[in-house]
Protein backbone atom coordinates (compact mmCIF):
# COMPACT_ATOMS: atom_id res chain seq x y z
CA UNK A 1 0.00 0.00 0.00
CA UNK A 2 1.66 3.35 -1.18
CA UNK A 3 0.23 6.55 -0.70
CA UNK A 4 2.01 9.98 -2.41
CA UNK A 5 2.39 13.00 -1.11
CA UNK A 6 3.33 16.01 -3.19
CA UNK A 7 5.79 18.70 -2.17
CA UNK A 8 4.79 22.18 -4.49
CA UNK A 9 7.21 25.03 -3.81
CA UNK A 10 5.30 26.62 -0.44
CA UNK A 11 3.59 23.22 0.87
CA UNK A 12 3.93 23.18 4.34
CA UNK A 13 2.30 19.92 5.97
CA UNK A 14 3.66 17.68 3.46
CA UNK A 15 5.54 16.25 6.13
CA UNK A 16 3.10 15.27 8.70
CA UNK A 17 1.01 14.27 5.95
CA UNK A 18 3.75 11.77 5.22
CA UNK A 19 3.51 10.60 8.97
CA UNK A 20 0.32 10.03 9.07
CA UNK A 21 0.41 7.99 6.29
CA UNK A 22 3.05 5.68 7.74
CA UNK A 23 0.81 5.67 11.15
CA UNK A 24 -2.03 4.25 9.54
CA UNK A 25 0.10 1.38 7.98
CA UNK A 26 0.56 2.44 4.60
CA UNK A 27 4.52 3.62 2.69
CA UNK A 28 4.08 7.35 2.12
CA UNK A 29 5.95 8.24 -1.19
CA UNK A 30 6.96 11.74 -1.97
CA UNK A 31 6.41 13.04 -5.10
CA UNK A 32 7.80 16.03 -6.40
CA UNK A 33 5.34 19.11 -8.14
CA UNK A 34 7.23 19.28 -11.38
CA UNK A 35 7.71 15.37 -11.80
CA UNK A 36 5.13 13.43 -14.26
CA UNK A 37 5.45 10.09 -12.93
CA UNK A 38 3.20 9.23 -9.90
CA UNK A 39 5.37 5.86 -9.05
CA UNK A 40 2.19 3.68 -9.16
CA UNK A 41 0.92 5.44 -6.35
CA UNK A 42 -2.40 3.32 -5.24
CA UNK A 43 -3.42 6.92 -3.41
CA UNK A 44 -2.54 10.52 -3.40
CA UNK A 45 -2.70 13.70 -0.20
CA UNK A 46 -2.03 17.37 -1.50
CA UNK A 47 -0.74 18.56 1.70
CA UNK A 48 -1.61 21.97 3.34
CA UNK A 49 0.61 25.16 3.10
CA UNK A 50 1.22 28.06 0.61
CA UNK A 51 2.11 26.34 -2.73
CA UNK A 52 3.62 29.11 -5.34
CA UNK A 53 3.07 32.11 -2.34
CA UNK A 54 -0.65 31.66 -2.87
CA UNK A 55 0.31 34.08 -6.06
CA UNK A 56 -2.67 34.26 -8.69
CA UNK A 57 -5.09 32.42 -6.24
CA UNK A 58 -4.97 29.93 -3.80
CA UNK A 59 -4.04 26.62 -5.41
CA UNK A 60 -4.13 28.35 -8.87
CA UNK A 61 -1.09 27.31 -10.39
CA UNK A 62 -0.11 24.41 -8.39
CA UNK A 63 -3.41 22.98 -10.07
CA UNK A 64 -1.10 23.74 -13.44
CA UNK A 65 1.96 22.00 -12.21
CA UNK A 66 2.91 18.77 -13.95
CA UNK A 67 1.84 16.25 -11.38
CA UNK A 68 -1.40 17.67 -10.73
CA UNK A 69 -2.28 17.13 -14.49
CA UNK A 70 -1.52 13.40 -14.14
CA UNK A 71 -3.18 13.13 -10.85
CA UNK A 72 -6.31 14.66 -12.54
CA UNK A 73 -6.02 12.05 -15.46
CA UNK A 74 -5.86 9.46 -12.52
CA UNK A 75 -8.27 10.90 -10.44
CA UNK A 76 -11.11 10.74 -12.88
CA UNK A 77 -10.31 6.97 -13.48
CA UNK A 78 -10.56 6.74 -10.00
CA UNK A 79 -7.35 6.82 -8.02
CA UNK A 80 -7.71 7.68 -4.17
CA UNK A 81 -6.86 11.64 -3.73
CA UNK A 82 -7.69 13.43 -0.70
CA UNK A 83 -6.73 17.35 -0.74
CA UNK A 84 -6.57 18.91 2.67
CA UNK A 85 -6.04 23.17 3.03
CA UNK A 86 -4.07 24.32 0.46
CA UNK A 87 -4.83 20.69 -1.19
CA UNK A 88 -8.50 21.44 -1.26
CA UNK A 89 -7.98 24.47 -3.12
CA UNK A 90 -5.90 22.89 -6.19
CA UNK A 91 -8.52 20.40 -5.94
CA UNK A 92 -11.69 23.20 -6.75
CA UNK A 93 -9.12 25.03 -9.02
CA UNK A 94 -8.60 21.75 -11.26
CA UNK A 95 -11.79 21.28 -10.97
CA UNK A 96 -11.93 17.92 -9.54
CA UNK A 97 -14.19 19.38 -6.86
CA UNK A 98 -16.92 21.85 -7.17
CA UNK A 99 -17.10 25.57 -6.33
CA UNK A 100 -14.34 27.67 -4.77
CA UNK A 101 -12.39 29.14 -1.35
CA UNK A 102 -12.13 32.85 -0.57
CA UNK A 103 -10.77 34.81 1.80
CA UNK A 104 -12.10 34.39 5.18
CA UNK A 105 -15.35 36.50 5.73
CA UNK A 106 -13.58 38.40 9.22
CA UNK A 107 -10.52 38.76 7.09
CA UNK A 108 -8.33 37.14 9.39
CA UNK A 109 -6.25 33.78 9.42
CA UNK A 110 -7.68 31.38 11.83
CA UNK A 111 -6.01 28.61 14.21
CA UNK A 112 -7.96 26.43 16.01
CA UNK A 113 -9.45 22.72 17.01
CA UNK A 114 -12.33 22.82 14.88
CA UNK A 115 -15.73 20.60 15.16
CA UNK A 116 -16.94 19.08 12.17
CA UNK A 117 -19.77 16.41 11.61
CA UNK A 118 -19.26 14.29 8.83
CA UNK A 119 -21.63 13.29 6.71
CA UNK A 120 -20.30 11.04 3.86
CA UNK A 121 -19.11 8.18 5.13
CA UNK A 122 -19.03 6.18 1.27
CA UNK A 123 -15.91 7.56 0.27
CA UNK A 124 -12.30 5.82 -0.07
CA UNK A 125 -11.51 8.67 2.81
CA UNK A 126 -14.04 8.56 5.18
CA UNK A 127 -15.28 5.17 5.56
CA UNK A 128 -14.16 4.05 9.09
CA UNK A 129 -16.57 7.19 10.37
CA UNK A 130 -20.28 6.79 11.01
CA UNK A 131 -22.41 8.85 9.42
CA UNK A 132 -22.77 12.14 11.35
CA UNK A 133 -20.03 11.33 13.88
CA UNK A 134 -18.81 14.44 15.34
CA UNK A 135 -14.80 15.01 14.81
CA UNK A 136 -12.35 17.54 16.37
CA UNK A 137 -9.40 18.36 14.24
CA UNK A 138 -6.76 21.11 13.86
CA UNK A 139 -8.04 24.49 11.26
CA UNK A 140 -5.91 26.78 10.12
CA UNK A 141 -6.61 28.64 7.31
CA UNK A 142 -6.61 32.83 5.87
CA UNK A 143 -8.79 31.76 2.92
CA UNK A 144 -11.52 28.76 3.50
CA UNK A 145 -14.75 30.19 2.48
CA UNK A 146 -15.88 27.50 0.53
CA UNK A 147 -18.63 29.66 -1.96
CA UNK A 148 -20.26 28.26 -5.13
CA UNK A 149 -23.36 29.58 -6.87
CA UNK A 150 -26.85 28.70 -5.81
CA UNK A 151 -27.40 26.38 -8.22
CA UNK A 152 -24.24 24.74 -7.54
CA UNK A 153 -24.90 24.19 -4.04
CA UNK A 154 -28.14 23.01 -4.46
CA UNK A 155 -26.61 19.93 -6.67
CA UNK A 156 -24.12 19.40 -3.64
CA UNK A 157 -26.35 19.33 -1.30
CA UNK A 158 -28.93 17.45 -2.72
CA UNK A 159 -26.21 14.83 -3.98
CA UNK A 160 -24.99 14.31 -0.47
CA UNK A 161 -21.39 15.47 -1.63
CA UNK A 162 -20.94 17.77 1.66
CA UNK A 163 -18.56 15.34 3.26
CA UNK A 164 -17.65 17.27 6.51
CA UNK A 165 -19.91 20.34 7.88
CA UNK A 166 -18.06 22.63 10.50
CA UNK A 167 -20.03 22.23 13.84
CA UNK A 168 -20.57 25.23 16.87
CA UNK A 169 -19.34 28.08 14.81
CA UNK A 170 -18.35 28.66 11.31
CA UNK A 171 -14.45 29.98 11.31
CA UNK A 172 -14.68 31.15 8.13
CA UNK A 173 -18.20 32.67 6.17
CA UNK A 174 -18.13 28.92 4.48
CA UNK A 175 -21.64 28.96 2.83
CA UNK A 176 -24.10 26.37 4.02
CA UNK A 177 -21.16 25.71 6.98
CA UNK A 178 -19.29 23.34 4.33
CA UNK A 179 -15.78 22.53 5.61
CA UNK A 180 -15.62 19.30 2.47
CA UNK A 181 -16.49 17.67 -0.28
CA UNK A 182 -16.50 14.80 -2.36
CA UNK A 183 -16.74 13.84 -6.21
CA UNK A 184 -19.98 11.38 -7.04
CA UNK A 185 -17.80 8.71 -7.05
CA UNK A 186 -15.92 9.46 -3.45
CA UNK A 187 -12.44 8.48 -4.53
CA UNK A 188 -11.72 12.30 -4.05
CA UNK A 189 -12.17 13.81 -1.08
CA UNK A 190 -11.48 17.73 0.00
CA UNK A 191 -11.42 19.78 3.08
CA UNK A 192 -10.14 22.60 4.76
CA UNK A 193 -9.09 21.57 8.28
CA UNK A 194 -5.95 19.01 9.13
CA UNK A 195 -6.62 15.54 10.11
CA UNK A 196 -2.92 15.10 9.41
CA UNK A 197 -2.20 16.81 12.74
CA UNK A 198 -4.50 14.57 14.44
CA UNK A 199 -2.79 11.25 14.58
CA UNK A 200 -0.46 10.95 17.21
CA UNK A 201 -1.56 10.74 21.12
CA UNK A 202 0.63 13.85 22.70
CA UNK A 203 0.26 16.02 19.18
CA UNK A 204 -3.61 16.22 18.90
CA UNK A 205 -6.28 18.60 19.76
CA UNK A 206 -7.54 18.35 23.41
CA UNK A 207 -10.18 16.33 24.31
CA UNK A 208 -12.06 15.98 27.70
CA UNK A 209 -10.25 12.71 28.21
CA UNK A 210 -6.12 14.30 28.43
CA UNK A 211 -4.73 16.93 27.09
CA UNK A 212 -4.01 16.37 23.26
CA UNK A 213 -5.05 13.05 23.28
CA UNK A 214 -7.43 13.74 19.55
CA UNK A 215 -6.67 11.44 16.75
CA UNK A 216 -9.85 11.81 14.92
CA UNK A 217 -7.64 12.66 11.92
CA UNK A 218 -6.06 9.18 11.47
CA UNK A 219 -9.09 7.60 10.50
CA UNK A 220 -8.91 9.39 6.81
CA UNK A 221 -5.69 7.79 6.31
CA UNK A 222 -6.42 4.08 7.76
CA UNK A 223 -9.83 4.55 5.41
CA UNK A 224 -7.96 4.94 2.54
CA UNK A 225 -6.03 1.58 3.81
CA UNK A 226 -9.22 -0.37 4.25
CA UNK A 227 -10.88 1.02 0.76
CA UNK A 228 -7.32 0.25 -1.13
CA UNK A 229 -7.31 -3.36 0.67
CA UNK A 230 -10.93 -3.94 -0.85
CA UNK A 231 -10.28 -3.30 -3.90
CA UNK B 1 5.54 45.30 -28.60
CA UNK B 2 2.07 45.84 -27.62
CA UNK B 3 0.23 45.22 -23.71
CA UNK B 4 -3.12 44.30 -23.09
CA UNK B 5 -4.86 44.38 -20.17
CA UNK B 6 -7.06 42.16 -18.25
CA UNK B 7 -9.00 43.53 -15.51
CA UNK B 8 -10.33 40.83 -12.62
CA UNK B 9 -12.65 41.39 -10.13
CA UNK B 10 -14.23 39.66 -7.39
CA UNK B 11 -17.96 38.81 -8.15
CA UNK B 12 -19.94 41.17 -6.97
CA UNK B 13 -22.95 38.92 -5.32
CA UNK B 14 -19.82 37.54 -3.25
CA UNK B 15 -18.15 39.05 -0.05
CA UNK B 16 -14.50 41.16 -0.81
CA UNK B 17 -13.40 41.19 2.82
CA UNK B 18 -10.44 42.74 1.19
CA UNK B 19 -12.05 45.83 -0.04
CA UNK B 20 -14.05 45.48 3.09
CA UNK B 21 -10.77 45.80 5.21
CA UNK B 22 -9.69 48.27 2.92
CA UNK B 23 -13.02 50.30 3.59
CA UNK B 24 -12.57 49.88 7.09
CA UNK B 25 -9.21 51.69 7.11
CA UNK B 26 -10.40 54.42 5.49
CA UNK B 27 -13.01 55.16 7.65
CA UNK B 28 -10.84 55.08 10.47
CA UNK B 29 -8.33 57.55 8.19
CA UNK B 30 -11.42 59.76 8.49
CA UNK B 31 -12.08 59.57 4.91
CA UNK B 32 -16.06 59.67 4.46
CA UNK B 33 -15.74 60.56 0.79
CA UNK B 34 -15.61 56.90 0.20
CA UNK B 35 -18.46 54.31 1.27
CA UNK B 36 -17.32 51.10 -0.15
CA UNK B 37 -14.31 49.60 -1.51
CA UNK B 38 -13.59 46.41 -4.00
CA UNK B 39 -10.34 45.00 -4.57
CA UNK B 40 -9.80 42.93 -7.94
CA UNK B 41 -6.50 41.91 -9.95
CA UNK B 42 -5.35 44.03 -13.10
CA UNK B 43 -2.48 42.13 -15.40
CA UNK B 44 -0.32 43.43 -17.99
CA UNK B 45 0.04 41.20 -20.68
CA UNK B 46 2.91 42.05 -23.15
CA UNK B 47 2.86 40.77 -26.71
CA UNK B 48 5.48 40.28 -29.54
CA UNK B 49 3.67 41.89 -32.08
CA UNK B 50 0.23 44.63 -32.26
CA UNK B 51 -2.77 44.28 -29.79
CA UNK B 52 -4.61 42.61 -32.70
CA UNK B 53 -7.61 40.70 -32.51
CA UNK B 54 -5.65 37.33 -32.40
CA UNK B 55 -3.78 38.21 -29.63
CA UNK B 56 -7.38 40.14 -27.76
CA UNK B 57 -8.93 36.72 -28.01
CA UNK B 58 -5.78 34.61 -26.72
CA UNK B 59 -5.83 36.96 -24.13
CA UNK B 60 -9.46 36.97 -23.19
CA UNK B 61 -9.44 33.04 -23.25
CA UNK B 62 -6.18 32.66 -20.92
CA UNK B 63 -8.41 35.37 -18.68
CA UNK B 64 -11.47 33.13 -18.22
CA UNK B 65 -9.14 29.71 -18.02
CA UNK B 66 -6.46 30.60 -15.84
CA UNK B 67 -6.34 34.58 -14.37
CA UNK B 68 -9.55 34.27 -13.28
CA UNK B 69 -11.35 31.67 -11.49
CA UNK B 70 -14.91 32.14 -13.14
CA UNK B 71 -16.64 30.39 -9.89
CA UNK B 72 -15.36 33.66 -7.67
CA UNK B 73 -13.92 36.17 -9.98
CA UNK B 74 -15.10 38.24 -13.23
CA UNK B 75 -12.98 39.26 -15.85
CA UNK B 76 -14.14 42.57 -16.35
CA UNK B 77 -12.26 44.09 -19.20
CA UNK B 78 -9.58 42.70 -21.79
CA UNK B 79 -8.06 45.36 -23.80
CA UNK B 80 -5.25 46.87 -25.33
CA UNK B 81 -3.49 49.53 -23.02
CA UNK B 82 -3.45 53.20 -24.38
CA UNK B 83 -0.43 54.34 -24.83
CA UNK B 84 -0.58 56.83 -21.62
CA UNK B 85 -1.62 54.19 -19.42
Amino acid sequence: MRIGVVTFPGSLDDRDAIRAVRLAGAEPVSLWHADTDLQGVDAVVLPGGFSYGDYLRCGAIAAQSRIVKEIVAEAEQGLPVLGICNGFQVLVEAHLLPGGLIRNDHGRFVCRDQALRVERTDTVWTNEFTKNQEITIPLKNGEGGFIADDETLKRIEGEGLVTFRYLGVNPNGSSNDIAGLSNERGNVVGLMPHPEHAVEPGFGPDQPEAMRSGIDGLSFFTSAVSALIAR
Amino acid sequence: MAVIVVDVMPKAELLDPQGKAVAGALRRQGHTTFTAVRVGKRFELTVEGPADAAALDAARAIAEDFLANTVIEDVVSVRAAEDAE
